[in-house]
């Protein structure tokens, strides 16, 4: 399990290899912190090989968010599977975020 | 993810409804166990039946849930204290009981994370999640140990 990061375009795509849960949601929000303190304001989750989240990882990925938006950026997601994408519908989370099928996508949109 | 070498059993048991097979793993109050733990148990919950990927995720979902609930909320991560995961396997679905050494809880004084007031919020979805993911969930009345059902159809 791990994060990599990458930029495109000035949007920071972080990608999850691997799941994103209790254990290791500081190490996501830590390399968030990070790149908002070095200006990046641009952010796409990519967990297109990610097989699940739990709740801590989704509470990760709301306070993440709200730091974005604080900062006058946005966060997005991409490359939920049908399984991660029905756990954003059930929590309502779809509404808070924008989703995207790809990174590639989420890209483009931004 | 630490390496612990988790150490899991299988064993045949009886059950009311008939025979089954027992899973049992204790784990210490540490996050970090919480992904092989959850790997571990789900392999030993799927494997020699037949098992759609939908139910694989519900399994880890609600694993990883009930783990981390138990070392978080019961233990205190307590390093002195366990918490047992027991899985009975049979034909038609799996039961979870996870149980942790703590003082328990209410279940009932739980609010519900989905209302617009809640959804900004970081926490209080774990046990939602076991609640909408599983068949079944009922609690001792200790409130230290959680069973949850999920039908294998």
């Amino acid at each position: 399990m791990g994060f990599s990061e990458t930029r495109q375009n000035g949007v920071v795509v972080v990608r999850a290899d691997g799941q994103l849960i209790v254990g290791n949601r500081h190490e996501l929000k830590d390399l968030v912190a990070r790149r908002l303190a070095a200006a990046d304001r641009r952010f796409v989750i990519d967990f297109a090989n990610t097989g699940y989240i739990d709740s801590s990882g989704l509470g990760a990925l709301v306070t993440m968010s709200k730091q974005v938006r604080e900062h006058g950026g946005e966060l997005r997601i991409a490359g939920l599977n049908d399984d991660l994408r029905a756990l954003f519908e059930l929590t309502k989370l779809d509404t808070l975020f924008t989703i995207s099928d790809t990174a590639e996508q989420a890209l483009a949109a931004f | 993810m630490t390496s612990l070498r988790l150490c899991i059993r299988r064993a045949p048991v009886q059950e009311p409804d008939g025979p089954a097979t027992a899973v049992t793993l204790r784990l210490p109050s540490d996050v970090d166990c919480i992904e092989e733990a959850v790997a571990l148990l789900t392999y030993h919950c799927t494997t020699g039946a037949r098992t759609s990927e939908r139910l694989r995720f519900r399994l880890q979902v609600v694993l990883a849930e009930a783990i981390a609930n138990a070392i978080l909320r019961g233990n205190c991560e307590d390093a002195g204290k366990c918490v047992e995961v027991r899985a009975i396997l049979v034909p038609t679905e799996v039961r979870l009981h996870v149980t942790d050494e703590g003082p328990g809880f209410d279940p009932a004084t739980v609010p519900d994370p989905d209302t617009p007031m809640r959804l900004q919020e970081a926490h209080g979805r774990g046990l939602f999640l076991i609640r909408h993911l599983s068949d079944a969930v009922t609690f001792t009345p200790r409130g230290n140990s959680i069973c949850i059902t999920l039908r294998r159809q």
